[in-house]
């Protein structure tokens, strides 16, 4: 009957109310089904991101058109049913046995090692150490230049294998699952590993499925099943498949079956399938509703039975396990940028060197013989040879070589992996944070995408969907007009009538689990006055809420067991809203099978049969049912948007009713419900017939069934009359207006994408005070390119006019902007030359709200603003429709909300409520950016200033790159002794507390314009190193100039100096000194004491004793106090006088929490000294 | 606004997995505790203008008397730097280097030099060298530290390239260019009264070396037979161990300039005393012209001469001096309450208006 489902049909979700021929709005993923149509959706699956997004272009029309057609044999797989032997005989159709994990045992190390080189970090590791394996160029021990690179390989190796060995272990687990296969007359147990395609195989209610299984029967005599897709898609309401009647009847175990299924090979797509079956000679087609997806549990059957069609890896969830996208975040770019300008110190470095090499070389170079340091040559062997001396040209370019080893630690590479450590910190802190947590959905924060922690700190424009983001998506039935006259009195408090409304069943009581408000005028009329023309109209307007739909009822045990609830599962919540409402007033719906319906009206339980369905799509924008009445009359009940129901009404009879229904849905929509029309009509017999066989005749069709169906579809429906329109509430979440209030203050653009019209999006806007009264409306709603031009063009000299003037808070100013632009003004615009000019006027507003747009326009308009400035931005939705938008941004946040996952599935943070938004920016993103940017100029400069001390010293040695300090000191000090404190601090360290930044959310600037990292830093920075470097090698050579030190010990003394002093330098730095940051930075200084007493503890290295030696002299300690002092100086004078005397914002705010008590007792004081001195005021604030 | 952190500990066992793909695990209440809420109990410092001036005048008053005692200690050692390196070689000889390597010629000297002021016991005497860059990655690398600890390791060269073996293929013990290299000049001192002064040359080096470093029944073997003598020879039935010279020069100096313990005299000398040194000016540094001086110092609680580390802390300690007194003058005349609000740029923006 109805065997044209699809896989996941949703109802019209936010059935959008306006015609809207050029470019759909598919609000929901209903467009999904569209296939003729654009379906511009159908691309987003979970691979990759595409990397090109035409914004509701038609180009993927043509490619989805192509799925109505027959597949050709050479793309087709096909698979014999009951009969693996010739299925698999011809192809080699994948096992059932998965392997999620990448290595076996023996090709761990190759393809573990291979994955890991693929960075270029490692890969520098890896030339560095190649270069000293030469032995002209062995500037360190053999096991010295290889342990660095080693250790962060092991490391790496240890937790891949870690990892793998656990995606082993839940393999087998998987693998080794039953399930029955039909195998010689009978189903028996075998284990998920060995089934092969083409096998029949039998679920159990409440089983997984092993495989993905055309579906041939069921318990359900019309072959239905219920699946739950929740592993597929998170997805927790039941989905219906269906059984082809041609299979229906036909039970392997006593007829046998054969067939042969020709059906597209493996893809992605979890929700399209097209296949077709030849049975019994006779061709039938299959849809995505008569196929079950590996992962899904059977609910609600008892049984169902299946033919494998794809196997392991080919099924379509194995196909989508695909990692998170990767990005790349603003601050890593700007560091690359850094790291290339230390690349380029570097060579300027080696080239001196080198030149300095040929210098000393030219002038020395007769003197090089018999010089006891240098002698050229070697004697022992044969005279006169030279040892290690290639001339001067080849010496100087040897140097040059040796000198990038010695100095490579100038670029970071560490740094790279404690970025990785340091995010990863942050992650969990994120993830940990109670006030991240949603209660309702159970959901905590989630880090996708774990290298944009630090983007979450500099974002400048929030794009937000608004259903389901903004609001609950949970649809509460409000209010409803039937013929004319408004019911919106809604009360569930009433007592008596409270709207729980139960069904007596045998002795039990059924009643729905969700109570609605019922409006007792409404509920009289439907007791009392059911015979009068009114009461008649309520009760069809009731039954159409009941019938039109796909809801299907579950019954619920409850701890009484003589009550029972209901429980009305559906893919669209307005739906569900609806059959609620019908329920509460007296029509509940107590059982859907494919061919029936039982309605309990008013007491009175009859059954109805479902003649035929019309789905919802997104160009008629309603759906139908014909619907067989227990008095044999067939009627049609649509329901559907505004937009597409009244020109499908009969208007002569009905004018009055339609104008008042209309204002009354405009009424609705002002205070921001959802509406639908609801129409209905009689059939006659013949009508009927004629319908009936044309349906029929569609919905077997071979080819274009879609649009065929379509089409007998808006045949019957219409000159309908109008029973009525509903208006639904989508409630905004908690906290909203507080949360867009806020990050309005911090200097975030909010702006709202909707797929909602325009009266909605606007009063939503209101509701969440994202407008105001006092605000300057430009409202773009136009027809051709013209009138957007020229709306645009006055929209954008009245606010350039406006935004002149100064924007003030409180005192008065400028009047604040919106732009108000829909999705049709927005096809004349995005991407033609009138962009710009959105652009600029955009810009120029406070607030831009865009209704009624293509999921494709959303990142249209994400590219818009990111195309055209550097600001960051971020994406924020729940639905699929938002993943395009989600892809775009720098940063997409998907709300794990009532719609699925896809949104979920796509963004780089996912959380429950879009009000955490402002406690993820403003506090973490605020605390991550300011510990990444930090760490990385920290790191910068903890690399240079050491390679600066090796370099003076280098100066001091006939330029022949000898290093003081030890060869594995210089390797451990990325490594162990100045790695900890800064990844302890990048993870831990708090600038303001969560308080005082939610308390000032415009504290949240000093990351949109980047304060905390910039190259003005950057270069502060490094000069701030060169004067350290200065100071630790030069007081101690001047103090030991002609002295008889050795070596060893003034290396001692530099390596015990770097060391401390770059941990000082970052305890200077540090804001708030936990015991964690005790430990991490004064351990670290007392590690490096215990490994260079270790190292000069080795009688093997010539350094042997020195560092006991020399901490035995005062010198040594008077030297080590002078260079601290010395060095740090500079620095600590001037973070005292730029924070005294030229305060930021942080700092201010700092202190204001340290002192913030003394403060609010004097502060009435200081207000009145402050008004009195408010004059001098400026000027102090240079 | 938001919820409030006071939540109560919920179930305790959490894993975390970032990734998310298993939404069921991760729909659990975090566990709260002061760290996972990032609320350690902290410590929170702020450079306050009272914290700066006192850090600032702190350091200058625990600096410069460091630094005036420092200078006091450098002025009491009392030091005699001779160069000799370009007297001792007769005027007449312009191929300086021929003339130091030919073992023919007696390359005895006599220097006299003259006791400034009084120098306590003990005097140390040290020789110390110009240019010799003791720290050239060639010299320093070209040493085998196994070979001198251990007797059975006497063939573990490595590294000692180009003095490794003998021309036929003996590996030298000690081998390498710093073993070869070793320092050959000799000094003895007559007092003015006639008395000759004994060099005490006992315990020169780190007691360190001679135990663990330099082996007490390793033995020199084909030791400077070379065609190239590069310095001293060792007596070959002596162990490294007692070989004191070998053991001092063997720890290369960190700079081109530097001085290496000769002996000790131990005996006082006094000012206006002359001292004699009868020396042999056999260390051939004329090839790369490396300057070669003599000195006797006593030395303080510092070490030897040197100013700089007294001059370093008493101008450090003044600069600490001046800031502290900057920051006071600029903090008197532009003063700021802490964490005033008024401060904050949103407001003050709007005080501007």
């Amino acid at each position: 009957m109805s065997s044209e489902r699809h896989l996941l049909d949703l109802s019209p979700r936010p059935p959008n109310p306006a015609p809207d021929i050029l470019k759909p709005i598919p609000s929901s993923r209903s467009s999904r089904r569209s296939r003729g149509s654009r379906g511009s959706l159908d691309r987003i699956n979970f691979a990759p991101p595409p990397s090109v997004i035409r914004y509701g272009s038609r180009a993927e029309s043509d490619r989805l058109n192509a799925s109505q057609k027959d597949i050709p044999d050479e793309d087709a797989r096909l698979v014999s049913i009951n009969d693996p032997t010739s299925t698999n005989e011809r192809f080699e159709f994948s096992g059932n046995s998965i392997r999620t994990a990448k290595y076996s045992i023996l090709t761990f190390l190759p393809r573990n090692l291979f994955e890991q080189f693929h960075r270029v970090a490692y890969i520098y590791f890896l030339v560095i150490a190649i270069l000293n394996q030469l032995p002209q160029l062995a500037v360190f021990g053999r096991g010295a230049s290889i342990l660095p690179l080693a250790f962060v390989l092991f490391v790496t190796a240890v937790k891949d294998a870690y990892e793998d060995y656990r995606r082993h272990r839940s393999d087998r687990i998987e693998n080794n699952r039953t399930a029955l296969v039909f195998s010689a007359g009978d189903f028996r147990p075998k284990r998920w590993k060995d089934i092969r395609v083409g096998e029949i195989i039998k679920v159990q209610s409440n089983n997984t499925l092993p495989c993905d299984i055309v579906l041939l029967s069921t318990s359900d005599p019309t072959g239905v099943a219920y699946v739950q897709t929740i592993n597929l898609d998170g997805e927790s309401n039941l989905k219906t498949r269906y059984a082809k009647q041609e299979t229906l009847l036909r039970a392997p175990e006593k007829q046998g079956l054969s067939g042969l299924i020709r059906c597209e090979n493996p893809n992605r797509n979890i929700y399209g399938f097209y296949a077709n079956m030849d049975i019994d000679g006779k061709r039938v087609s299959l849809g995505p509703s008569n196929i079950v997806l590996r992962g899904c549990e059977l609910k609600n059957t008892s049984w169902a039975v299946g033919v494998v069609v794809y196997a392991g890896r080919e099924t379509k969830v194995m196909l989508n396990s695909s990692g998170s996208p990767s990005k790349r975040s603003r601050l890593e770019t700007h560091m690359n940028r850094e790291t290339l300008l230390l690349s380029g110190v570097l060579i300027v470095l080696c080239i001196l060197v080198a030149v300095f090499t040929g210098v000393w070389l030219a002038i020395h170079k007769s003197e090089l013989e018999f010089a006891q340091f240098f002698r050229k040559k070697n004697y022992s062997n044969s005279a006169g040879r030279n040892y290690n001396y290639y001339g001067i040209g080849m010496e100087v370019f040897i140097r040059f070589l040796m000198a990038v080893i010695v100095f490579q630690i100038m670029i970071p590479i560490s740094l790279y992996i404690s970025m990785e450590l340091v995010r990863l910190g942050q992650a969990y802190f994120m993830i940990q944070d109670s006030n991240l947590y949603d209660k309702t959905s159970q959901s905590r924060f989630q880090c996708r995408a774990l290298n944009i922690n630090e983007d979450l700190g500099q974002i400048k424009y929030v794009f937000s969907d608004k259903t389901g983001t903004l609001t609950e998506n949970k649809m509460e039935f409000q209010c409803a007009s039937i013929s004319g006259t408004d019911y919106s009195n809604g009360n569930s408090s009433s007592p008596g009538d409270s709207g729980v409304y139960s069904v007596i069943v045998g002795d039990q009581y059924w009643r729905p689990k969700m109570t609605v408000k019922t409006d007792p005028e409404l509920l009289r009329l439907l007791r009392n006055e059911r015979n009068t023309e009114q009461g008649r109209n309520a009760i069809n307007f009731f039954l159409a809420l009941s019938a039109c739909n796909t809801i299907v009822p579950l019954v619920v045990d409850t701890p009484d067991p003589a009550q029972k609830l209901i429980d009305y599962q559906g893919e669209s919540p307005d739906e569900q809203a609806l059959v609620y409402a019908a329920a509460a007033y007296g029509f509940v719906l107590i059982e859907r099978t494919s061919g029936h319906i039982v309605i309990d009206v008013l007491g009175d339980r009859q059954r109805f049969d479902i003649l035929g369905l019309h789905e919802f799509d997104s160009e008629r924008k309603r759906m139908s049912v014909i619907v067989g009445f227990p008095d044999k009359t067939v009627k049609i009940f649509v329901k559907g948007a505004d937009s597409s129901m009244f020109s499908i009404m009969e208007k002569t009879l009905n004018a009055n009713i339609i104008r008042t229904t209309e204002s009354h849905l405009k009424s609705y929509s002002s205070v921001g419900l959802r509406t639908l029309v609801i129409g209905m009509r009689a059939m006659n017999t013949t009508e009927f017939e004629e319908w009936h066989s044309s349906y029929e005749k569609a919905s077997t069709a071979l080819f274009g069934r879609g649009s065929l169906l379509k089409a007998v579809a808006a045949n019957i429906e219409s000159n309908l009359t109008i029973l009525g329109a509903s208006g639904i509430e989508d409630k905004l979440q908690d906290g909203v207006p507080e949360a867009i209030e806020s990050l309005r203050q911090a200097g975030i653009k909010v702006w709202v994408l909707t797929g909602d019209k325009q009266e909605t999006a606007i009063s939503i806007g209101y509701s969440c005070k994202l407008l105001t009264g006092d605000m300057n409306q430009f409202i773009i709603n136009s027809n051709s390119k013209e009138s957007c031009k020229k709306s645009l063009e006055e929209a954008l000299s009245t606010a350039t006019k406006v935004s002149t003037m100064p924007l003030a808070g409180l005192g008065g100013g400028r009047t604040p902007l919106a732009l108000i632009i829909d999705g049709k003004s927005l096809l004349y615009i995005l991407e033609t030359e009138l962009e710009d000019e959105l652009f600029k006027v955009a810009t120029l507003c406070d607030v831009v709200l865009c209704c009624r747009v293509a999921p494709l326009q959303k990142a249209g308009i994400v590219a818009l603003i990111k195309k055209r400035t550097d600001d960051m931005t971020l994406a924020i939705g729940d639905g699929a429709n938002d993943v395009s938008m989600i892809q775009m941004a720098d940063v997409g946040i998907g709300i794990s909300g009532q719609e699925g996952r896809q949104a979920v599935m796509a963004s780089d943070f996912a959380m429950g409520q879009f009000r955490f938004l402002v406690p993820l920016l403003l506090v973490h993103g605020h605390w991550n950016y300011q510990r990444m940017a930090y760490m990385i100029l920290y790191n910068f400069y903890r690399n240079s200033i050491f390679v600066f001390v090796l370099f003076w010293y280098i100066l001091y040695t006939a330029f022949s790159l000898t290093t003081a300090i030890t060869d594995w000191s210089s390797v451990l000090y990325s490594v162990i002794y100045t790695a900890l404190p800064t990844i302890v601090i990048g993870i831990l360290d708090k600038d303001l507390s969560r308080k005082t930044l939610l308390k000032h959310p415009q504290l949240y600037g000093s990351g949109q314009r980047e304060e905390r990292y910039n190259l003005r830093l950057f270069i502060l920075t490094m000069m701030d190193s060169i004067w350290q470097s200065l100071a630790i090698f030069f007081i101690p050579y001047l103090s030991y100039r002609h002295s008889t030190v050795d070596g060893s010990s003034i290396g001692d003394l530099w390596t015990l100096a770097v060391v401390i002093m770059v941990n000082i330098h970052l305890a200077i730095d540090v804001f708030r000194w936990n015991w964690v940051v005790h430990a991490a930075i004064w351990g670290c200084i007392v590690a490096t004491f215990i490994c260079v007493i270790v190292i000069d503890a080795l009688p093997m290295l010539p350094g042997f004793w020195a560092i006991f030696h020399v901490m035995a002299t005062w010198l040594f300690w008077f030297c080590l106090a002078a260079i601290l002092v010395a060095g740090m100086v500079p620095r600590f004078m001037m973070k005292a006088f730029s924070e005294f005397f030229f305060p930021n914002d942080i700092q201010i705010a700092r202190e204001q929490e340290k002192f913030g008590n003394v403060n609010e007792n004097q502060n009435r004081v200081s207000e009145v000294a402050m008004s009195s001195f408010s004059d001098t005021q400026p000027q102090w604030m240079l | 606004m938001m919820n409030s952190t006071s939540a109560s500990p919920a179930e305790p066992t959490i894993s975390v997995s970032g990734d998310g793909t298993d939404a069921r695990r991760n729909s659990k209440r975090p566990k709260y505790s002061r760290f996972t809420q990032q609320e350690l109990p902290a410590c929170k410092p702020i450079l306050t203008p009272q914290w700066v001036i006192s850090i600032f005048t702190l350091v200058g008053i625990i600096f410069v008397p460091i630094g005036v005692a420092a200078l006091l200690a450098s002025n009491d050692v009392v030091e005699i730097v001779d160069r000799y390196e370009t007297e001792c070689i007769p005027k007449n000889i312009s191929d300086k280097i021929g003339y130091i390597q030919n073992p023919a010629i007696s390359k005895k000297c006599t220097r006299v030099l003259k006791v400034p002021k009084d120098m306590d016991k003990p005097v140390y005497v040290y020789y110390q060298l110009d240019n010799f860059y003791q720290n050239h990655r060639r010299y320093v690398k070209s040493r085998n530290d196994q070979q001198l600890r251990d007797k059975s390791k006497a063939n573990e060269t490595s590294g000692c390239d180009p003095e490794k073996t003998t021309a036929n293929g003996m590996p030298i013990v000690p081998c390498g260019l710093i073993a070869w290299s070793l320092f050959n000049d000799t000094y003895n001192f007559t007092h003015s009264n006639g008395e000759t002064l004994t060099v005490n040359k006992k315990d020169i080096s780190w007691k360190s070396d001679r135990n663990h470093k330099f082996g007490s029944d390793v033995f020199p073997k084909n030791f400077q037979n070379g065609t190239l003598k590069g310095g001293k020879t060792l007596d070959p039935t002596v162990p490294l161990s007692k070989q004191e010279d070998l053991i001092v020069w063997m720890r290369t100096a960190a700079l081109p300039t530097f001085r290496k313990l000769y002996g000790r005299i131990e005996v006082d000398l006094k000012e206006n005393d002359t001292i004699t040194v009868e020396l042999e000016n056999n260390y051939n540094t004329y090839s790369f012209g490396g300057k070669k001086k003599l000195v006797l110092s006593t030395t303080s609680w510092l070490g030897g001469k040197n100013d700089f580390l007294g001059i370093a802390y008493i101008s450090i300690g003044g600069v600490c001096f001046f800031l502290a007194t900057l920051f006071t003058i600029v903090y008197l005349v532009k003063p700021r309450k802490l964490g005033d609000p008024s401060y904050l740029s949103w407001n003050s923006n709007r005080l501007m208006q």
